[in-house]
């Protein structure tokens, strides 16, 4: 076993019996199971991990929580090597064979050519890119480049994510957020009132910071033992669900809140839990301050709390001697758990004589007790920490004046600058909060809540573990009692908090937005850092109040203060202290930023869930489907739907495939499959006159068993969509829509319903999955029919157009619209989708003799655009009236009303000048003009210029052996015969005749059979 | 004080105490020729240009809480031009124009970054949008390149060309890009407060006085302020408000538009990518982060809040067509307030009281029009009446039917 110089013989809730092999940068190193990466550096004496972005500044581990802002790596598993970016060192589990790389510094974090930024720092103050870099304009991308590169960043993963994860809904009375003593004693509360509860705690084990020390007795038991009692009664329990390594994120509207839970189990890598609570109680601790004195950024310099936490948690002992510099009482109970561990302690505290329980015990333990002092200055030589120790004036804003220095050399300086309430989750409820100048940082202030949300414990500001447990408890009675589950097994539930000692009394701390130092703010070699991970000083700070950056938005913004993906959980308070100092009012008065989900940030995999990979958008195919695949359909995707574009035989390409198509069915039969058109099912005793309403022409005037073409518009008069409607009995509508379309015009149809005539009996059912539709087109489609075995109604003369009839065909039952998109004799059959396949291979075998030939989407669009059909959304762009589109016969002049109507007698509709529907025939028979092209009058018209329309629709036309096209031009039905010219951007500019859009039949002949 | 490198070097000799307040912070005077309410880009920008272009008088602006703090500072910092109808295309190229010397112009670097920017296309559809899109541009003098799947690829190696929804080619404007927004609204303090401009920071508009049809003072939290000209409401997600202070109503919605940002990377992405039918957008920020425009909340709202579902809408997309980025995390989201049109087209306008106008209504992509809107609306207020860039963008397009619809080309995203 190598060495882990750190580490104590025991303690912790570390396995010794459990080695785990891993390495940092290279060099391998052992570990325990149940270390996190940082705590398993941090025995083995890691010091350098990582170098700041900006000047490239050595630095070490800092924190033990979400805090940390330091030691972030790029993480490779064991197996494979597959690299995860941005992993937080101390939330991190160490696992086997585990490969942990530095994310920045070339050629190591120890030696970093780019730590030659540091020696300009001064050329670098907050905002310097906005005052330099603007001359010339072009050279901006030059350095730009140079910048983003300078920044020290993971690069991205470069492989695919094999792993799982999924989403879990969960519903609670009250969910709670923290497994510390409040969130515990919460939890109790509530689920004692019957309430059903769900607590989540980020860190693997139950009791947050009760088992980071000797935190006297609950209920007569040891702290952390009445903590796991609790966490094992509870989880017993049937109405409490406990969450460990479970994050809360987010806090939406109408109490939702958004989780994280890590490996839930085996082969998911996260689950994202959404929980709709009915209460909910923030539990979520505090995070320790940073002081801000000069040097603080050095590796070696750490929170005091997270020194005494990786004592208590993984039984490491991060140095032998260790200065405590602190302003307030809790890093002392730190400096006696080092002391207890073996370290060499000294304290250094800028209050001036305080005399309370914690510093006589440390002076009865022998600890050097350096009050009213603080750090001036520190220097690092290897892992060695020179701290220059300086008595301070009374307010600690000044060295004392002639005061003397001590030099001394310690392995770590931890630091203790108070305590910021984790408020995260309580602001993003939208609940206020208040400055309390006793914990120097923001509260929550529970007058000024919207959602049902609580804070409780260090959270809401009580640090005291009597208190903690008190306020938890309470607030879990009440968020039980609001969620409607009275406590009743317990008389004065209230007074039945659990119960600790009384906390010793505690001498009050002194805050100081900053520590003097031997040189002014920003004037000498140590800085005051503010935000480690953004490498933001008070001098930054004190220069964006000077420049105007003066509210806490602009300050942020301007120094980038809180960027980082620790978003300023250690540096944010120091930030806006210093910026009210700056401004002269107080940090009430400056208030704060913003809040924001994710509390820690969230994986996009966690966020995609299992909709990835083919359950992503899942791909929808009709029951044909299958035919297709093995016919040589080529596909293409129309919203989810895989519709052939056409059928390859052998020896075709595309375009040879989609003009055989076109011949067979202009010369015998073609059959396509028309499944994915929308179908809606709209009945009800007020349908017909609310198809009146939402169509341009009269439904109401149809006859059952006939259809008729419909146009739909928006409120704006613009076309929206088209399809057939067709009466199936007084008060039964079968209504098709485009494929695009189908669930817009469902949720328009619905929109109307529910919001403007909410009285009218109208039920509207989609059925486009419920029926499977084949189009039969061509001069013999009714032989076909025929021959496939179809009721003699289906197959008669007399089934005119825009008839429809029901029968059977091939032994299926059938519905059979008498339309037609292709401009041939046309049948459209719908039979129940479980038929589809069916009569699609009855048709086939039917139309053998005729070479019956199934045609895609292509041919379809070709042979429509032969006849001057349109398709909404290809022809039409939202920017058109049916009369722009020579539809304004479908114009009713009868109805009273209908969608649009009002908007198409505004001047604009009816001015000279509007695009308008023509056809093109190219001058060169042979090549089609690009769709989209925009039309010129003069062939060499210098760009930019006013377009006199543009190209819709084009096509190489087996039929009429050439290219047609269709067009938008300006005043286009006057203009027949004109010639135009297509502006291409090659520089061509290919001539076409505005014509007729009907380029086929013009009578309408083979239409009707 | 000039911003130079050599300023900057001076002033280091004295570590930096010397640098003055970017601007000043005045107490609002009794009466101004032309007050600007809304301190975001848009309405700096206008202040910028009505002193610096028209010689107004004297100007100020009025700014609710900190300057840029709506919109302006809550966007996806994408620019571009490439719109289908000729007078968006005017206006933004305008734009474009303008970002290309805005740096220069403004000393103060707001660091636009042309680096290209693609729209992709997904199926036959997309195709016919981008074809006729590019056509449209190189008609009306805009940049635009059709791409294969293979040169996408070139600008984004690790695209998946072959998932869900297939690339089959993008549309790519070279002069469209990125900027730091934050800087876009400080640049134009900086520099119209150095032309005299009173930016008022803290002044919330509570209503007009109005007389005869027209604006005689504007009430603030700060007092009456009186108004000698015209008065321009460049107000971003709250011109509805505004309108209904000074008595009419405006064919606006209100809804949140989400955004979010993932934690820093090194260089991986080094153009826009736009994707319309899966709707994903990102980019990457000097600062590293990928940034994502997620959509707009389906429900009317003031409330910039996040909401999860429109993320969650959002990284599916992402991680379908990036699959690389799907280890990677997503650091924090956020939402503005944006004001929809029915045509999407942004409000550049007179209004029924004869000197107020209007300059709102940019919905979903404002922030690419800043020095454009602020430079033609300036004119605008300067004259008395709409330039030729403002002209088609009238409230009386609705009344009219002369709509500019760019939704009806799928090219609403930003």
């Amino acid at each position: 076993m190598t060495i882990q110089p750190h580490r104590l013989a025991e303690g912790g809730l570390v396995n010794r019996e459990r080695p785990l092999s891993f390495s940092f940068n290279g060099a391998r190193m052992l570990g325990y199971e149940g270390d996190t990466v940082a705590s398993a550096l941090l025995a083995n004496g890691a010091r350098i991990v990582s170098r700041s972005f900006k000047y490239h500044r050595a630095r070490g581990i800092y924190g033990i929580g979400p805090e940390e802002p330091n030691a972030i790596f790029t993480v490779a598993d064991a197996v494979g090597g597959r690299r995860t970016p941005n992993m937080r060192a101390t939330l991190t589990p160490l696992a086997e064979g585990m490969q942990i790389f530095s994310q920045c510094g070339w050629p190591s974090p120890r030696f970093d050519i780019g730590a030659l930024a540091g020696t300009v720092s001064r050329m670098l103050p907050a905002g310097f890119y906005y005052k330099t870099f603007m001359r010339p304009a072009r050279l901006w991308m030059f350095y730009e480049k140079l910048i983003r590169r300078a920044a020290s960043f993971a690069r991205a993963p470069d492989e695919l994510d094999s792993d799982d994860y999924d989403h879990r809904y969960m519903h609670a009375d009250v969910a709670i957020v923290g497994g510390g003593p409040a969130g515990l004693a919460a939890a109790l509360a509530a689920a004692e009132s019957g309430a059903r509860v769900a607590v989540m705690e980020m860190r693997p084990h139950w009791g947050g910071d009760l088992t980071d020390g000797a935190n006297g007795e609950i209920e007569g038991k040891p702290a952390a033992e009445w903590a796991r009692a609790v966490a094992k009664k509870l989880s017993q329990t049937k109405n409490a669900e406990m969450l460990l390594q479970t994050t809360a994120q987010g806090y939406f509207d109408c109490n939702y809140l958004t989780a994280v839970q890590e490996s839930p189990a085996p082969g998911l890598r996260q689950r994202l839990l959404k929980i709709r609570a009915k209460e909910v109680v923030v539990c979520a601790g505090a995070i320790e301050r940073p002081l801000v004195f000069a040097g603080n950024d050095l590796p070696g310099v750490m929170s005091a709390s997270a020194v005494r936490a990786y004592i208590h948690r993984y039984g490491v002992l991060c140095g032998r001697r260790i200065l405590f510099l602190t302003n307030n009482d809790s890093a002392c109970e730190a400096a006696l758990a080092a002391a207890d561990a073996g370290a060499s302690v000294d304290v250094a505290d800028i209050r001036h004589h305080p005399e309370g329980h914690w510093q006589l015990r440390l002076q009865d333990r022998g600890v050097s007790y350096y009050s009213g002092c603080g750090v001036a200055g520190l220097l690092r030589t290897a892992n060695i920490l020179a701290a220059r120790l300086a008595k301070l004036a009374p307010d600690a804003s000044a060295l004392a004046a002639g005061g003397e220095f001590r030099e001394h050399a310690y392995d770590i300086v931890a630091v203790s600058g108070g305590w910021t309430p984790t408020v995260h989750l309580f602001s993003q409820s939208r609940g206020k909060l208040k400055w309390d100048s006793k914990c120097g940082a923001f509260v929550p202030d529970e007058s000024h809540c919207i959602n049902p949300c609580a804070a409780a414990g260090a959270a809401s500001g009580v640090f005291s573990l009597s208190g903690c447990l008190k306020s938890g408890w309470e607030a879990g009675l009440r968020a039980a009692q609001k969620a409607g589950c009275e406590n009743k097994t317990k008389t004065n539930a209230r007074d039945k908090a659990p119960k600790a000692a009384a906390p010793p009394a505690e001498y009050p701390p002194q805050f100081v937005p900053l520590l003097p130092a031997t040189h002014p703010v920003g004037r000498g070699p140590g800085k005051h850092f503010v935000d480690f991970m953004n490498d933001v000083t008070a001098a930054d700070i004190q220069l964006a109040e000077r420049e105007g950056y003066r509210s806490a938005e602009h300050m942020k913004r301007y120094t980038a203060a809180g960027f980082g993906t620790d978003q300023g959980k250690t540096g944010n308070i120091n930030a806006l202290v210093l910026l009210a100092q700056a401004r002269g009012i107080s940090p009430a008065e400056a208030g704060h930023t913003t809040y924001r989900p994710q509390y820690t940030p969230v994986s996009f995999g966690a966020v995609t869930g299992s909709d990835r990979r083919e359950l992503f958008s899942p791909e929808r195919g009709t029951p044909m489907h299958s035919w297709h695949l093995a016919h040589g359909a080529v596909f293409e995707d129309v919203g989810d739907w895989k519709r052939p574009y056409c059928f390859l035989r052998e020896g075709e390409d595309a375009a040879e495939a989609v003009r055989c198509e076109c011949i067979a069915a202009r010369s015998g039969a073609g059959i396509m499959d028309a499944t994915t058109l929308g179908k809606i099912d709209v009945q009800g005793p007020d349908a017909a006159a609310f198809l009146d309403i939402v169509y341009t022409n009269n439904i109401s005037s149809l006859q059952p068993g006939r259809a008729r073409y419909g146009m739909m518009l928006r409120e704006t008069g613009m076309i929206y969509d088209d399809g057939v409607c067709a009466r199936l009995g007084e008060n039964r509508f079968h209504i098709t829509t485009s494929t695009g379309h189908a669930a817009g015009v469902m949720n328009w149809l619905e929109e109307w319903l529910q919001t403007e005539w909410p009285n009218m009996r109208v039920f509207c059912t989609s059925v486009t999955e419920q029926w499977a539709v084949v189009a039969l087109a061509g001069p013999k489609a009714r032989e076909v029919l025929k021959k496939a075995g179809a009721s003699e109604n289906l197959t008669a003369e007399d089934f005119g157009f825009m008839h429809i009839r029901e029968g059977t065909v091939a032994g299926a039952p059938a519905r059979v619209f008498r339309v037609s998109f292709s401009g041939e004799l046309a049948l459209e059959i719908n039979v129940p989708a479980r038929y589809g396949l069916h009569i699609w291979r009855a048709l086939i075998a039917a139309g053998r003799e005729h070479n019956i030939r199934p045609y895609g989407t292509e041919t379809m669009r070709v042979l429509r655009a032969e006849k001057g059909y349109i398709i909404a959304g290809q022809d039409t762009d939202g920017t058109v009236t049916p009369a722009d589109m020579n539809l304004g016969w479908m114009i009713s002049k009868t109805k009273k009303d209908f969608i649009g109507k009002r908007s198409l007698s505004r001047p604009d509709m009816l001015r000279a000048g509007r695009f308008q529907f023509v056809g093109l025939l190219t001058a060169e028979k042979e090549k089609p003009l690009p769709e989209g092209a925009y039309l010129l009058r003069e062939k060499r018209a210098r760009l930019p210029a006013d377009a006199e329309g543009y190209v819709t629709s084009s096509y190489k036309s087996a039929t009429m052996e050439r290219a047609i096209a269709l067009a938008m031009v300006k005043d286009g039905f006057a203009r027949g015969g004109e010639t135009l010219y297509a502006a291409l951007p090659n520089g061509e500019r290919p001539a076409a005749t505005i014509a007729d859009p009907v380029f086929y039949d013009k009578e309408g002949a083979r239409r009707d059979g | 004080m000039k911003y130079s490198l050599w300023t900057l070097a001076r002033n280091a000799l004295d570590y930096h105490r010397q640098w003055q307040a970017a601007w000043r912070s005045p107490e609002p005077r009794a009466e101004y020729d032309f007050a600007v309410i809304g301190g975001g880009g848009h309405g700096l920008a206008t202040a910028y240009y009505l002193a610096k272009e028209h010689g107004a008088g004297s100007v100020c602006v009025l700014e609710k809480g900190w300057l840029g703090g709506g919109n302006t500072a809550r966007n996806t910092t994408i620019v571009r031009s490439n719109y289908l109808l000729p007078a968006s295309a005017r206006l933004y190229d305008h734009s474009v124009s303008l970002w290309q010397t805005l740096s220069a112009e403004l000393n103060f670097n707001v660091m636009f970054s042309p680096r290209g920017l693609l729209h992709l296309a997904h199926n036959i559809s997309d195709m016919r949008e981008i074809a006729r899109r590019g056509h449209s541009n190189y008609v009306n003098g805009v940049d635009a390149e059709t791409l294969t799947p293979e040169e996408v690829r070139a600008h984004v190696p690790f695209i998946n060309l072959r998932g869900r929804y297939p690339v089959l080619g993008a549309l790519l404007q070279k002069r469209g890009g990125v900027a730091r927004h934050d800087a876009v609204a400080w640049g134009f303090a900086r520099a119209a407060d150095s032309l005299g401009v009173d930016i008022i920071q803290n002044c919330e508009v509570n209503g007009f006085d109005i007389r005869g049809g027209k604006v005689q003072a504007v009430r603030t939290s700060r007092g009456k302020i009186k108004v000698r000209k015209r008065v321009g409401a460049v107000v971003a997600g709250h011109c509805g408000v505004v309108a209904d202070m000074a008595g009419f109503r405006l064919p606006v919605e209100t809804v949140p538009l989400q955004a979010f940002v993932s934690e820093p990377l090194a260089p991986v992405i080094n153009c826009v990518v736009m994707s319309n039918t899966v709707h994903a957008y990102v980019s990457q920020s000097d600062k590293g982060e990928l940034v994502i425009g997620g959509g707009s909340d389906p429900f009317n709202s003031y409330a910039q809040r996040g909401s999860f579902d429109q993320i969650e809408h959002v990284a599916g997309p992402i991680v379908e067509l990036y699959p690389i980025f799907s280890r990677v995390n997503i650091l924090r989201q956020w939402a503005g307030i944006v004001d929809i049109t029915p045509d999407r087209s942004p409000l550049l306008s007179a209004t029924p009281v004869r000197n107020l106008f209007i300059n709102c209504g940019w919905g979903t992509g404002g922030f690419k029009a800043t020095p454009g809107s602020g430079h033609a609306f300036a004119a605008t207020l300067a004259k008395g009446e709409p330039n030729e860039l403002c002209a088609p963008f009238s409230l009386d397009r609705f009344v009219t039917g002369d709509l500019v619809d760019e939704a009806a080309a799928a090219a609403v995203a930003h």
